[in-house]
């Protein structure tokens, strides 16, 4: 489903602080389940993860979904895919705040000018689902850190991507919380979606809804383990 | 709805509540361009406002006035000049005109005097401007004292204050009968201060006033064009007078439009990221700033513009009527008819609103071609 052939992304380049972030992978992503790339930080995995997202373009080499070139497509059309095929939980959450938890989920959607009708029921279903339906009104900057990872959560769902990106999902919950955020990402590939986590967590790598788990080192895949 | 209209309606309601929550620095913003606009637009309505009055009053001018000039200046003009006139082919009624100018001590303010056989007053008669009367307190049936030329006092009887109108030209006008103003000033019986006269053919005004000057050598015709030209003219400078003054301050607002709304904080451009991140174009993050720009410069654009209506054609013009209305001692009190200039909105709006907008997508565009994985990296 998505081939990365020789890609490498290097930061700064031409300068002298030129940082060379990942170095000549190949890799071929399998639709389903949950992949997780793990690796020290600085090992090269949220760039990775950023290349396959489409949020930002690969030094050198190839990227392909289903078929489809995307390493070398316009900004427009990169985000066109972005938007209709994946959905990014972010290690610091990235929630908007001032905003309401409701909002705050449909804000993705905005641009495709969705029904509002439509759109509203959309996003307290997913709200509901994740138990955060009272919370709908609530301004983000309330919630605890469960509560927003679970609102980055529904935004992330909220155009319905074929694959959702996790970066760093348990970084700052406990492991209760961390248990109940793999719990629904395991949900998420029950209803046929794909995966993608990066974490250095043991609890999240050797959790037992990861199909697969893919360790970087230095910028360069140093192990693939299919569990 | 269609697609389209759904979408800016999100974008709008997004940047509304955007706008709202950065509320301290955007209500400040705000009442600093209201301000300015406010300022702007009353010096151009006030001036525009005046210029169209004058115009108006104008319409009355005789078409041509004729002076007699000594070493090239103003001087007193021979009756026997009155029938020379008349003989010009071309040249309609010829009258001969007394007026003049008379320093009042008691308020240090310089009258204008003129005779009105029009108005059928007798030698101790006069009719007084509206500022005049307000300054001396002074009203009908009261005697103003005027000091004549011979040194003796000349009481005078208010019969009637001028319309205030007209007050714009008759503030500080005096009407008088032509026995008392050769009394007050001295003036021998066969000299007029200028005559004035009309033209059969208007179109030939120009034509009589070059004959005027062949017959007359040492005269000079003044065509109504010309007065209303020169009226026009001082309005224009005084309006500069204003806008430099203003310039500054549109140069203090400019810093801080640029100040504001150029330098994008850490939150906003975080948010822009952000945005882009789960799925925002460029284009829609321009399309918000777009909306963001246009709502706060419009409402500050309509607020001021709105006070500044108000104040100039219901508030009496008190911001710059020292400036524009003239240096006179006493300031006319007249309403101007309210309007509004469709071209002088449109000119307003691209120094006022444009700039703004232009400020605010700048640095939003700058900050949303940046790759968006910087959120990735927090």
């Amino acid at each position: 489903m998505i081939q990365l052939d020789a890609v490498s992304k290097a930061f700064n380049q031409g300068q002298p602080n030129e940082c060379r972030a990942l170095r000549d992978i190949d890799l071929r992503l399998e639709r389903g389940g949950i992949t997780v790339f793990k690796g020290p930080s600085g090992s090269g995995k949220t760039t990775l993860l950023t290349l396959v997202g489409c949020l930002a373009r690969p030094t050198a080499g190839r990227i392909t979904l289903d078929g489809r070139l995307l390493s070398n497509l316009p900004e427009r059309f990169l985000t066109e895919v972005r938007r209709h095929t994946f959905g990014f939980v972010f290690q610091q959450f990235n929630l908007i705040r001032g905003l309401t938890v409701l909002e705050n989920v449909m804000l993705p959607a905005y641009p495709l000018g969705r029904p509002y009708r439509e759109l509203l029921n959309a996003a307290r279903d997913l709200l509901d689902r994740f138990g955060l339906g009272a919370k709908a009104a609530s301004k983000v900057e309330w919630l605890s850190g469960g509560e927003a990872q679970r609102t980055a959560l529904a935004r992330a769902l909220i155009n319905d991507p074929a694959v959702v990106i996790a970066d760093e999902p348990t970084a700052n919950l406990d492991s209760a919380l961390s248990r109940e955020v793999l719990a629904l990402l395991g949900e998420l590939t029950v209803q046929g979606r794909t995966v993608f986590i990066s974490s250095h967590d043991p609890l999240v790598f050797e959790a037992a809804q990861v199909n697969r788990v893919i360790e970087l080192h230095d910028g360069q895949i140093v192990g693939d383990r299919r569990c | 709805m269609p697609a389209f209209l759904e979408r800016q309606k999100y974008l709008l309601d997004y940047t509304l509540a955007a706008l709202l929550r950065r509320k301290t620095r955007n209500f400040g913003l705000l009442l600093v361009y209201t301000l300015l606009v406010f300022l702007f637009a009353s010096a151009l309505l006030l001036g525009q406002g005046l210029r169209r009055e004058a115009a108006v009053l104008l319409q009355d001018v005789p078409e041509v006035i004729v002076q007699r000039l000594t070493a090239g200046r103003h001087d007193l003009l021979p009756v026997a000049w009155l029938d020379s006139l008349q003989r010009i082919r071309g040249v309609g009624a010829v009258q001969g005109r007394l007026w003049g100018y008379y320093y009042d001590p008691a308020v240090k303010a310089n009258y204008t005097l003129m005779v009105a056989p029009e108005r059928g007053l007798a030698a101790d008669e006069i009719l007084i401007g509206a500022a005049l009367a307000r300054v001396r307190q002074l009203g009908v049936g009261d005697y103003l004292g005027l000091r004549a030329a011979n040194g003796q006092p000349l009481p005078l009887k208010i019969t009637g204050v001028l319309e205030s109108a007209s007050e714009l030209l008759s503030a500080d006008l005096m009407l008088l009968s032509e026995a008392g103003f050769r009394a007050l000033f001295n003036l021998p019986p066969d000299q007029y201060t200028d005559a004035v006269l009309t033209v059969r053919n208007p179109r030939e005004a120009r034509t009589v006033a070059e004959k005027i000057t062949l017959a007359l050598p040492n005269s000079r015709p003044i065509l109504r064009a010309e007065i209303l030209r020169t009226y026009d003219a001082v309005f224009n400078w005084r309006e500069g007078m204003a806008f430099v003054w203003l310039g500054a301050l549109l140069l203090a607002f400019a810093i801080l439009a640029w100040d504001k709304a150029a330098g994008l904080s850490a939150e906003e451009k975080r948010e822009i990221g952000i945005l882009k991140a789960i799925g925002w174009e460029t284009g829609d993050i321009l399309r918000m700033k777009l909306w963001e720009g246009t709502l706060l410069s419009l409402t500050a654009f309509l607020a001021g513009y709105a006070l500044a209506w108000w104040q100039v054609f219901h508030g009496g013009a008190r911001l710059f009527a020292p400036v524009l209305k003239g240096w006179a001692v006493l300031y006319p009190d007249f309403r101007l008819t309210p309007t509004v200039d469709p071209r002088q909105i449109l000119v307003l709006l691209a120094v006022t609103v444009l700039p703004y907008i232009l400020a605010t997508l700048i640095p939003g565009w700058r900050a949303a071609i940046a790759d968006p994985d910087a959120v990735m990296r927090g």
